[in-house]
């Protein structure tokens, strides 16, 4: 079976965002009064084959803690996953 | 003596850093990514510049590359290792220096001098040094904020590990001229062994008075002076 993962990396909320202190700062001066926070991640989209739901998750966790996230500074999260048709 | 240099796709300091070598009297190796041998080096670069096109995140992919299971099990039988810029993030990817290289607080890209206290000459690329010693060394990177949880900037203070910290010119705190808002300014930090360094500032960028300084060979000194008296150093830590 093919699933389709998405995945959010973030910063730890501990972690500095400068990129995102700059998008609120840019919201606020275009006149988006009522913003009161912005952070800035990555959102990654996988197609990975797997016999099943929760081993699809375990997999694409896996990866994370490997290659797609840094564990000093992020966070990450499977936003969503659903199986794809075959073929 | 012979310096490895290690050649990524996307490095562009590794000419540079064989330029200071050579200065030095030392004789550069350049070492491919897909070489699995480190070529009888008796100390490894890691040079700057964009491996990989520092895709997902600076030095993630280099990590995985041929060369650096030769340089990991150098590293772990003792060999020195020598991260500059990118090198230096590559070793923070391969958990061979704790911590992490985040985007500049600025969110620019720095490209200026910089000054660097030294901060233990309990190292091989710092032995030739004084400590306290103020050394102007350029950085030139996007992504050299460093950080780390407090326990573990706490374990390399106390363990003399953070090798070289910005300092102002006159060697006062860097303050808000830090060039990237480093936790407790930290510019470079050994291994435990203190036989792998890792630093964003390029000091082969400092190797000669043309350059606006030649402070860098200070440390491509130290680092021969401690392959040559090897063992006497091998006593220290």
């Amino acid at each position: 079976m093919t699933w389709s993962a998405e995945v959010i990396v973030s910063l730890k909320p501990v972690v500095n965002d400068p990129q995102g202190l700059v998008v609120r700062d840019g919201l606020r001066q275009l006149g988006f009064d009522g913003v009161r926070a912005a952070r800035v991640g990555k959102h990654i989209v996988l197609e990975v084959d797997a016999e099943d739901e929760h081993s699809a998750r375990e997999l694409v966790s896996r990866m994370c803690e490997t290659l797609l996230r840094n564990p000093v500074i992020e966070d990450h999260r499977i936003s969503s996953l659903r199986r794809l048709e075959d073929g | 003596m012979r310096f490895g240099i290690a050649v990524f796709p996307g490095t562009w300091s590794d000419r540079d850093c064989a330029r200071a070598v050579t200065l030095a009297g030392h004789e550069p190796v350049m070492l491919w990514h897909k070489d699995r041998d480190v070529k009888d080096a008796d100390c490894v670069i890691l040079p700057g510049g964009f491996s990989y096109g520092d895709y997902l995140r600076c030095g993630a992919v280099a990590r995985f590359a041929p060369l650096m299971d030769a340089v990991t099990e150098f590293a772990a039988h003792g060999g020195l290792v020598w991260g500059i810029c990118n090198g230096f993030q590559i070793l923070c990817e391969a958990h061979l220096l704790p911590g992490a290289l985040s985007r500049n607080q600025s969110l620019q890209f720095r490209c200026e001098p910089a000054y660097l206290r030294v901060e233990t000459t309990v190292s091989p690329f710092t032995s030739g040094c004084t400590q306290g010693d103020v050394l102007q060394i350029p950085v030139s990177h996007g992504e050299g904020r460093y950080v780390a949880d407090d326990e573990t900037l706490d374990m390399l203070e106390r363990d003399g590990r953070v090798a070289l910290r910005y300092v102002a010119a006159d060697g006062s705190a860097v303050g808000a001229r830090s060039p990237n808002g480093s936790m407790r300014d930290i510019a470079g930090v050994l291994n435990q062994g203190h036989n792998v360094l890792g630093m964003m500032p390029h000091p082969e960028r400092a190797s000669e008075a043309l350059l606006g300084s030649d402070d860098g060979m200070r440390l491509f000194e130290s680092v021969s002076h401690a392959v040559r008296h090897g063992d006497s150093f091998a006593n220290i830590w």
